[in-house]
């Protein structure tokens, strides 16, 4: 644990999928959106390649909050990968908020290429919601923290 | 271990005014494999690439990570320059420092801290990357165009005088589209019919191009140069083969009632109809509908009257199978539905019009054979009004936000034409503003207002009344004279706001092809790739890719045809080589992951396996190289981690979530 | 921030428009039935709650001259609402004179035999408790 009282500044992990997600958040910075630094983006063919896995590994390494954007459904480039996604996630998160890891510090939003908007609000509101939870301190491997 | 070199762009100022590259480069020395870290000005250009060969030679470097722009721009770009210096291009990673970093964060510190960060997963990533080798995969010499309009003639007698196959897959009885339904056209107030004919002519005779009319696309599966497509051609109820276009039947038929599509509803046509007289092909179609025969049993006369035999009233919906190696949209449009303008009253009368009701009134082979009367008593209007921006512009959700870009300059040509045949009639049109971009355009409006007197009044239109004497009373304002106006018009025509085909949405899904939320199909980039879909092998020409007129619909379908005739050129094309792997030692062959593929790439082998000393021989998942697109499906629903996906592994995805929590 | 300022950001407030939408098309002036009555036509109130002319509307006519119809709020294209922001002008006006809510008593005084019926009622509407 920190020893100074350090302002919480929130680790954010987002998957984007390649072909929808992430071409919305190039389109979101394209146009200048602003949404908070805290939210680093790690690319992924498609929302279906994210593992549960890493969605752990985010948490227990000091992640405050995980949201995956993928293709709305219907429109997957791969036509049926985020299907997929969106049963693990359901499962996923009902699981982490059952062990402690409050539903608010996960999220799966829908974006496509066209909706830089849409990319922007949704991580200028998810940041706020992880302010608002604050640090998370389930699954976190007490080893990571400095 | 990997020797990397890290080389973090200022690309100008778009990410060094915002990210302090030296910075970036300073921590990157730090990190674990980095044996070199600069930094350049422009890494994409042929300087910045050069020092990025010079590094790979002199340091040994078997690793790239460069900080710049979006990997979708320039990654290909980079991987090139790794390729022409002899190092494996799948050794190259892109921190996206500039849409996900620069040019958001205003903040100095908060930018570089966050740049830094992105650049530790990327040099994670890349320690863990292995080379790979690209496969390849066959094109089908074929291509498909989905709408036969303007658009869709033009791109299939491009790509056809190229050399290749082309089918055009039309859902109306006929080619020809929108333009078909024009009387004159802008600028040049051409014949729209004298301008079309001759093309739709050269598309049916052309020995490479195979029209489906009454036709739809039902099915679409493959991916880019090997596309599969069942093709549903509509029972017409006739036999093309036989049918000579002698017309004796429509002539003939009893069922007159039919609002007539090509004539937007305005009279009626026969239940054998075809629906215009220039329609290629010159094969009437039964509508079924309307027909007396399918509808009663009773009738039967076209069979009777028809020399050739050619009636079949036992034709069944037929599926085409065919290979296609690209396919181009072209599904053009419609005016947007007006039960939300009453106050326009155009439900309520029928002298108050949509501007495409005007071009078939106004057409010599329309409702009123030309001849410019009121559609409700057939008497020759005095007062004309134009309202412009009917749906369009709107924030609200009655109309569209965009501006259909092709109304003033049809209204400005409907008004022009008008005095001109008609003299003695007064036309006012109720503008915002006056949108006249192209060549030539701006010069047509102008002499619309001082050659023809056409009276342009800045303001909008409140209310449309419908009086008892059958006058329509139009309240609206001007704004530069400051008063409402109150005018008793014969006839009042709405410029209604255009918007895509509704067939889109489904054409869309089928083909995996982004569409925006006003339906309009999007493009890979909206300047520099304005006729490729995302979705490698689709192009987008026409309307259907945003409103256009008839000079840029064409200049896009030739894009579009180029961009497809660049494609079919090529004998192979180079597969993406982050395909999914399987390991043999882990996989129990159970088959979740077979279920999984959309692309059916992965089946079972019986392999002989050596592990840790027991040989033995085990169902094994094996991937066609050729058929994965690399989505990783597989890999996440397999349940023994046997598979991992080239490219995006297991580890490397781990090393970048702790190179970000770190 | 100025006066006229706080006027212009209170009345945007009230009304819940933004003004900036206004592409200056003209239909509510089009569909306004008390458009020869007033002086500050409909199509303007809009530029003028955006210059911070707020003086100038406040003594207009045509605050008291609009029916709240509402008709301009129908067919505005851009969801622009002036008439809302006419109502919101009103508002300020009462406000200003410290009588945030109208009670029945107070209405024979104020009476007026051209102010329009329909003005009464959505003036219970609006500043009623």
């Amino acid at each position: 644990m920190s020893l100074e009282n350090k302002e919480f500044k929130p680790k954010i992990v987002a998957f984007c999928c390649n072909w929808c997600s992430y071409a919305g958040a190039d389109l979101a910075g394209s146009s200048r959106l602003s949404y908070p630094a805290d939210v680093k983006i790690i690319r992924v063919p498609c929302s279906c390649r994210v593992n549960p896995m890493f969605i752990l590994r985010a948490f227990e390494k000091g992640a405050d909050g995980v949201i995956m954007c993928g293709c709305h459904p219907g429109d997957c480039h791969y036509s049926t990968g985020n299907y997929y996604a969106r049963r693990r996630m359901t499962l996923l998160f009902s699981m982490l908020d059952y062990i402690g890891v409050e539903n608010g510090r996960t999220r799966v939003e829908w974006v496509s290429a066209a909706e830089g908007v849409k990319f922007s609000e949704t991580m200028n509101s998810f940041v706020e919601k992880i302010y608002s939870l604050g640090e998370n301190v389930r699954l976190g491997d007490l080893r990571c923290k400095k | 271990m990997q020797r990397i070199g890290v080389f973090v762009c200022h690309c100008g100022s778009n990410i060094a005014a915002t990210v302090d590259v030296k910075k970036v480069v300073d921590m990157a020395q730090m990190e674990p494999g980095v044996v070199h870290a600069e930094d350049y000005q422009y890494m994409c250009s042929e300087a910045g690439q050069a020092k990025i060969a010079a590094a790979i030679h002199e340091k040994g470097l078997t690793g790239v990570v460069v900080c710049s722009c979006s990997p979708r721009m320039h990654e290909t770009t980079f991987r090139k320059a790794a390729e022409r210096a002899g190092l494996n291009p799948y050794m190259v990673e892109i921190a996206n420092i500039r849409e996900h970093c620069s040019w958001i964060h205003k903040d100095m510190e908060e930018g570089t801290k966050k740049a830094v960060i992105l650049m530790r997963a990327a040099v994670a990533k890349v320690n863990l990357n292995a080379p790979l080798q690209a496969g390849e995969s066959r094109v089908t010499k074929r291509a498909l165009v989905i709408g036969g309009g303007i658009a869709g003639i033009q791109t299939a007698l491009d790509i056809a005088d190229a050399g290749y196959e082309v089918d055009i897959v039309e859902k109306t009885p006929s080619i020809g589209g929108r333009m078909s339904q024009l009387d004159k056209t802008f600028p040049t107030l051409d014949c729209s019919a004298c301008i079309l004919t001759p093309k739709m002519v050269e598309a049916a005779a052309h020995d490479k191009i195979k029209i489906y009319t009454y036709s739809e696309v039902d099915k679409v599966s493959g991916f880019v140069g090997d596309f599969t497509v069942d093709i549903r051609k509509k029972a017409r109820s006739v036999d093309m083969d036989k049918c000579t276009g002698c017309g004796v039947c429509q002539e003939k038929c009893p069922s007159k009632k039919a609002p007539s599509e090509f004539n937007r509803g305005l009279n009626t046509r026969s239940a054998i109809y075809t629906p215009f007289a220039q329609a290629i092909p010159n094969v009437p179609v039964i509508d079924r509908e309307a027909c007396i025969k399918f509808k009663t049993g009773k009738c039967g006369l076209c069979s009777k009257v028809c020399q050739a035999g050619a009636i079949d009233y036992e034709q069944k919906d037929e599926i085409v199978t065919e290979k296609y190696g690209a396919i181009v949209v072209a599904t053009g449009f419609d005016t947007i539905n007006l039960e939300k303008y009453d106050e326009y009253a155009y439900s309520q009368s029928k002298d108050v019009i949509t501007s495409l009701e005007l071009e078939r009134v106004m057409n010599a082979a329309g409702p009123t054979h030309g001849h410019l009367e009121r559609l409700s008593d057939g008497k020759a209007p005095k007062e004309i009004v134009f309202i412009q921006c009917v749906g369009s512009r709107c924030s609200d959700d009655r109309g569209k936000p965009y501006c259909s870009k092709i109304c003033c300059m049809y209204t400005a040509k409907h008004a022009m034409l008008i005095r001109d045949k008609y003299p003695d009639v007064n036309v006012t049109v109720f503008y915002i503003d006056v949108r006249t971009p192209g060549k030539n355009f701006d010069e047509f409006y102008r002499r619309a207002v001082e050659q023809y007197g056409v009276n342009y009044i800045k303001g909008q239109v409140g209310k449309v009344i419908p009086q008892p004497d059958g006058k329509l009373l139009v309240q609206g304002s001007d704004l530069l004279d400051n008063r409402q106006i109150l005018k008793e018009a014969d006839m009042v025509v709405l410029a209604t706001a255009i918007e895509p085909n509704p067939d889109v949405r489904k054409i869309a899904t089928m083909l995996t092809a982004s569409i925006d939320t006003n339906n309009f199909l999007t493009e890979a980039h909206a300047k520099l790739r304005p006729v490729e879909s995302p979705t490698a092998g689709i192009f987008l020409s026409g309307v259907c890719q945003g409103p256009k007129d008839i000079p840029e619909t064409v200049a896009q379908a030739g894009a579009a045809a180029v961009k497809a005739i660049g494609l079919l050129a090529k004998d192979k094309l180079m597969t993406n080589p982050c395909t999914a792997q399987a390991d043999i030692l882990l996989c129990n062959g159970c088959s979740t992951c077979e279920n999984v593929c959309p692309y059916g790439a992965i089946t079972y082998e019986d392999k002989e396996v050596n592990d840790h000393g027991i040989r033995e021989t085990r169902r094994i998942a094996v991937v066609n190289n050729a058929l994965c697109q690399g989505c990783g499906a597989c890999t996440v629903a397999c349940p023994s981690g046997a598979m991992d996906l080239q490219g995006f592994s297991n580890r490397q995805i781990i090393a970048e979530v702790d190179a970000i929590c770190r | 921030m100025s006066s006229e300022k706080k006027q212009a950001e209170l009345i945007k407030e009230i009304s819940g428009v933004n003004p900036l939408k206004c592409m200056k098309c003209g239909k509510c002036s089009a569909s306004c039935p008390s458009y020869n009555e007033m002086d500050i036509k409909p199509h303007q109130f809009v530029s003028y709650v955006v210059n911070e002319d707020i003086e100038s509307l406040v003594n207009s006519k045509s605050l008291w001259k609009c029916l709240s119809c509402f008709a301009c709020v129908e067919r505005c294209p851009r969801d622009v609402k002036p008439g809302k922001l006419i109502d919101a002008a009103r508002q300020v006006v009462v406000r200003q004179k410290d009588q945030d809510y109208l009670s029945p008593n107070e209405i024979p005084e104020l009476l007026d035999p051209e102010l329009p019926q329909q003005l009464l009622v959505s003036a219970f509407r609006r500043y009623r408790r």
